[in-house]
């Protein structure tokens, strides 16, 4: 029988958009009606609207996003190493080059942190000895700054990266391909936050020259170390292993420490390497960051896929990466956040959203993760049942959820992961970004943290940019 | 102004919950900074710039508030500041997590997935991507909504047809599917009868009139006013009528519409003679010659098409058209026009359902009375002022340019009813002709503002007597106003109420008959 005519034989039961009496009259009647609450989606974008229309259950962007969110979850990110990125990066050993967190941003354009971090990695290398003299160079070309993300890199805050920097190696086991991230500072005067001055030079010099060697023996006595189950059990430890990393980074001590007392490495760099990790609760969230990283970064390049397989943000600008459309930037101003400051501090002080770090939320941990980590939804005031809340309504943009990683609050639900842009543009849900705040000057370091979500606009453009690569596919058909 | 410290020795709290009332006590009335944070050096030298700086000794296990304002203000703040660190948060517990209401199609079938049609009545705008979206999601789709462009019309009705689903509209206005209303509806019994209409108040007419007969519907069909354009072709109407054909409930098919293009109406007619049972097919104002065809039933009006239908299924021979009037029916109507001053001459049709303003300008033409219109049929002419009638005229309430920015006048007949309420005391008029639409979505009682208007008519008449009202009710006895309790107060008010629209025009149409032949009688009198 034809479709049409079965649906004589099925009880009618309607979804009713628009004057909600008509779903009344439906229910009066003895029918069955939902009533949607309803909103023009895309920010009342018609064109827009129209081209996520035809992206709705379309069955290429179907099959794509089960590709893409089988390679996200096949994905097995391992800590293989710690190498210099001159060694690890060819581009490093061709150039100067500095890398920074979020999508591509010009000198002129950066915000005060992003700017003093590279100013400070640029004398970290030799390349000037003072900041005006770093400065010039950058302003004459002399430098290169581009995305951490161009290069498989990801890194919290500014991100910033510079070839004598060590970075952590994250092998993803299943495809074998890598990624990487830098090495937590700290808190207080950091280069993340765009501080640049002597302790923080020091401090480079030695997590360059004495933590990563060390650390690097370490690991070759360790062997390769398993991410994902030390995020699973952080978060059942409240951790959500973006803003909160206690956990997880006691969990990586009880780990490193037996291998570093066997490295073979002089004691007092054992010690400090020990001392340094354990001051730092934070120390774990570069390789939570890589590890997602290695796990998004599978999943990207499945045309007509529309999972979100990046995040991050410049302090300036959000950027978006869809897979399909493998590498291109989709970016929109942030969002405001929010948060809670330090005393002293106010959003007036705060520098836009910053950091590569949202790389957490895209592969469902973070802000997708609040229901395991209640502590992190009190920065706005929330309660516990906001974070669930959180969680949950995060589902309702995913593709799915990754059961690598559960919450107890949810009874153990996994979390919702795969950002679909047509479900974000379509509800007007937005991701949400567990954030710290930075100043807005260069130096001043971290005066708050909260919540914010990835802006709108960037996903109605990428929908867009989708829907022509599917008519494409489709055979150009209008 | 003071700064003020209280210290809580090993009283470790999470820096967020600190974080927290630092917030709440910093929004106090003069207080000009506060901070509650553990002792850690970081956070005193936090507090050392900003201005805060602790004299007490305190360790990192020790909890300090701080605050800098006026004396009582930085009281009330720590007061206030100790009794937030001694409270419990309150319990959300699970009762506040609830998932919201969707807000789109594809979150709402993925919730509910028995769900099959969507009902759209959102602004044109958007209304065609919602219809995409539901075709997408295999759903059948019902578009309200109007102000869609052919071409994505066109797009829209043929996905549907590479989906095999059912596209009711744009501009679709009532749909009647396993005995549910959509949109403006009857309440009609279920039956053998199925309908396939493209305009809305002439598929409300079938069906009601079947009704009335004692029959019933299977199912009522929109295809929204402009599927039968060239543009489009007919898809709408082609699917419908393919899906009654296979329907083992539907015994006749029923197809009502505006006259379709030529090369449109040849289509639909040669599928419908495959059809494999009895079609009435009524095209209003089409020459019958063109439409019949072997196996199809021509029907001559919107009521008569229900006859015709009621026959077929009762494998019955087709009732004529009701032409000539009743003996008793002319002799209500001369009683009625009796009183009428001879120079009262013209037909004044204030309606509400475009199809029954169109109807009746056919059957006012064909009984020899060109009027205006602001939707004239062939041989009518475009009014020239909408707000002011002048000779005969016919117009349609509901048609856009009255409907802008307020309520059709099937759901508020205000504006309806104060232009009845203007051909009533314009002397010129002979008879005023109306619609009362029932069902869903109409109005709960659209009789009841009418009767004031029509005592208020007589009222400002004094002794002259008012034009002739001629009405008819298109509902059904089930409906939520009940159809007969609607007559018995219309006919209380001396309103002359048909059966049908057609007939109602056919009545008009009497009465303007009388007055010319009157005013002839009187020339003619006066010439002797």
């Amino acid at each position: 029988m034809n479709i049409r005519t079965s649906l004589f034989e099925q009880p009618l039961d309607v979804i009713n958009l628009g004057l909600a009496s008509f779903a009344d009259n439906l229910v009066l009647a003895g029918g069955a009606a939902t009533q949607l609450d309803w909103q023009p989606p895309a920010l009342g974008d018609v064109a827009a609207g129209l081209d996520l229309a035809w992206l709705i259950n379309h069955p290429r962007v179907e099959a794509a996003n089960q590709i893409a969110f089988e390679r996200y979850l096949a994905a097995q990110p391992a800590l293989i190493d710690v190498q210099f990125a001159r060694d690890t990066l060819p581009a490093m050993a061709q150039r100067k080059l500095i890398l920074h967190a979020g999508p591509p941003i010009a000198w002129a354009d950066m915000c005060g942190p992003m700017q003093g971090a590279i100013v400070g990695a640029a004398i970290f290398e030799g390349w000037a000895d003072s900041v005006e003299a770093a400065t010039a160079l950058v302003e004459a070309g002399q430098i290169d700054v581009e995305p951490c993300h161009h290069h498989n890199v990801v890194g919290p805050m500014a991100g910033i990266v510079s070839p004598s920097m060590p970075l952590w190696v994250i092998q993803n086991t299943t495809n074998g391909s890598f990624a990487y991230c830098n090495f937590n500072e700290g808190l207080g005067k950091v280069l993340r936050f765009g501080a640049n001055g002597p302790e923080v030079l020091e401090r480079l010099h030695w997590m360059t020259q004495e933590l990563a060697p060390t650390l690097q023996a370490a690991l070759k006595v360790l062997g390769p170390l398993e991410l994902k189950p030390i995020m699973a059990q952080a978060l059942h430890m409240g951790d959500e292993v973006h803003n909160r990393n206690a956990a997880a980074t006691g969990l990586l001590l009880k780990r490193l420490v037996p291998a570093l007392l066997r490295c073979g490495q002089p004691a007092d760099h054992v010690q400090r390497a020990i001392e340094f990790i354990y001051s730092n609760d934070h120390f774990f969230l570069n390789l939570s960051m890589a590890a997602c990283k290695a796990m998004t970064d599978a999943a990207s390049g499945v045309p007509c896929s529309s999972m979100v397989t990046v995040m991050a943000r410049n302090g300036v600008n959000f950027g978006i990466q869809v897979s399909g459309t493998g590498k291109r930037w989709y970016q929109a101003p942030a969002n405001p956040i929010n948060g809670l400051y330090f005393p002293g501090y106010s959003a007036a002080d705060a520098t836009a959203d910053l950091g590569d770090s949202a790389i957490t939320e895209t592969a469902g941990v973070g802000g997708f993760a609040m229901a395991s980590s209640p502590a992190i939804v009190k920065f706005v005031g929330g309660t516990p049942a906001d974070a669930t809340q959180n969680s949950r309504r995060m589902q309702s943009i995913t593709l799915g959820s990754n059961p690598a990683f559960t919450l107890p609050a949810l009874d153990f639900a996994p979390t919702a992961a795969g950002v679909d842009i047509r479900k974000v543009v379509d509800s007007g849900t937005l991701p949400i970004i567990n954030t710290g705040i930075a100043h807005k000057l260069a130096g001043v370091g971290q005066i708050g943290a909260g919540i914010t979500t990835a802006p709108m606009p960037g996903f109605i453009e990428a929908i867009r940019a989708l829907a022509e690569q599917v008519r494409l596919a489709d055979g150009g058909a209008a | 102004m003071q700064i003020k410290h209280q210290i809580f020795r090993n009283r470790y709290q999470d820096s967020v919950s600190l974080m927290q009332i630092s917030a709440r006590i910093s929004a106090l009335a003069d207080i000009a900074q506060a901070s509650v944070v553990m002792g850690t050096p970081t956070n005193q030298a936090q507090l050392v710039e900003a201005g805060l700086a602790c004299s007490e000794s305190a360790g990192p296990n020790d909890l300090i508030i701080a605050v800098r304002g006026s004396a009582a203000a930085c009281d009330e703040a720590l007061a206030l500041a100790a009794t937030a660190l001694d409270s419990k948060p309150a319990s959300g517990g699970e009762s506040s997590v609830v998932e919201a209401a969707p807000n789109n199609l594809a979150r709402a079938q993925a919730l509910h997935a028995e769900a099959n049609l969507a009902l759209i009545s959102v602004p044109g705008d958007y209304a065609a991507a919602e219809a995409i979206k539901a075709l997408r999601l295999g759903m059948h789709v019902m578009l309200f909504s109007d102000n869609i462009s052919l071409a994505l019309e066109k797009r829209i009705k043929t996905f549907a047809q590479q989906q095999k689903r059912l596209v009711m509209g744009p501009d679709c206005g009532t749909a009647i599917i396993n005995g549910m209303p959509l949109g403006f509806a009857n309440v009609v019994k279920r039956g053998a009868i199925g309908v396939v209409g493209a305009s809305g108040t002439g598929v409300q007419e079938v069906t009601c009139r079947i009704d009335q007969l004692g029959s019933g519907i299977s199912q009522a069909l929109g295809t929204g006013g402009h599927d039968l354009h060239d543009d489009i072709g007919g898809l709408s109407m082609q699917a419908g009528l393919e899906a009654l054909a296979e329907d083992p409930a539907t015994q006749v098919i029923v197809l009502v519409s505006k006259p379709p293009a030529r090369e449109v109406a040849d289509r639909i007619l040669a599928q419908a003679q495959k059809a494999g049972k009895p079609v009435v097919v009524h095209f209003l104002g089409a020459d019958p010659a063109s439409v019949a065809r072997p196996g199809i039933t021509v029907a001559h009006t919107l009521a008569h098409t229900a006859e015709v239908a009621v026959a077929l299924e009762r494998a019955q021979a087709a009732p004529a058209v009701a032409s000539a009037l009743s003996a008793q029916d002319a002799q209500l109507l001369n009683a009625a026009a009796a009183s009428l001053a001879a120079q009262r001459s013209d037909i004044r049709g204030v309606f509400a359902g475009g199809t029954f303003c169109f109807e009746a300008q056919l059957l006012c033409q064909r009984a020899g009375f060109v009027a205006a219109s602001n939707t004239p049929v062939k041989g009518n002419s475009m009014i020239a002022d909408r707000w002011q009638s002048h000779g005969h005229t016919l117009v349609d309430m509901g048609d856009d340019e009255y409907t802008r920015g307020r309520p059709h006048p099937m759901i508020d007949p205000t504006l309806r009813n104060q232009r009845i309420l203007a051909e009533l005391t314009d002397p010129a008029t002979a008879v005023v002709l109306f619609d009362v639409v029932l069902g869903y979505g109409a109005a709960a009682d659209p009789v009841a503002e009418l009767l004031e208007v029509c005592s208020k008519a007589r009222q400002q008449a004094a002794a002259a007597a008012l034009p002739v009202l001629v009405a008819h009710v298109c509902g059904t006895a089930a409906d939520p106003q009940d159809r007969a309790r609607q007559i018995t107060r219309l006919r209380q008010a001396g309103v002359l109420v048909a059966d049908c629209n057609a007939q109602a025009a056919q009545w008009a149409s009497h009465v303007a008959l009388q007055q010319a032949a009157r005013r002839t009688a009187g020339v003619a009198g006066a010439a002797q």
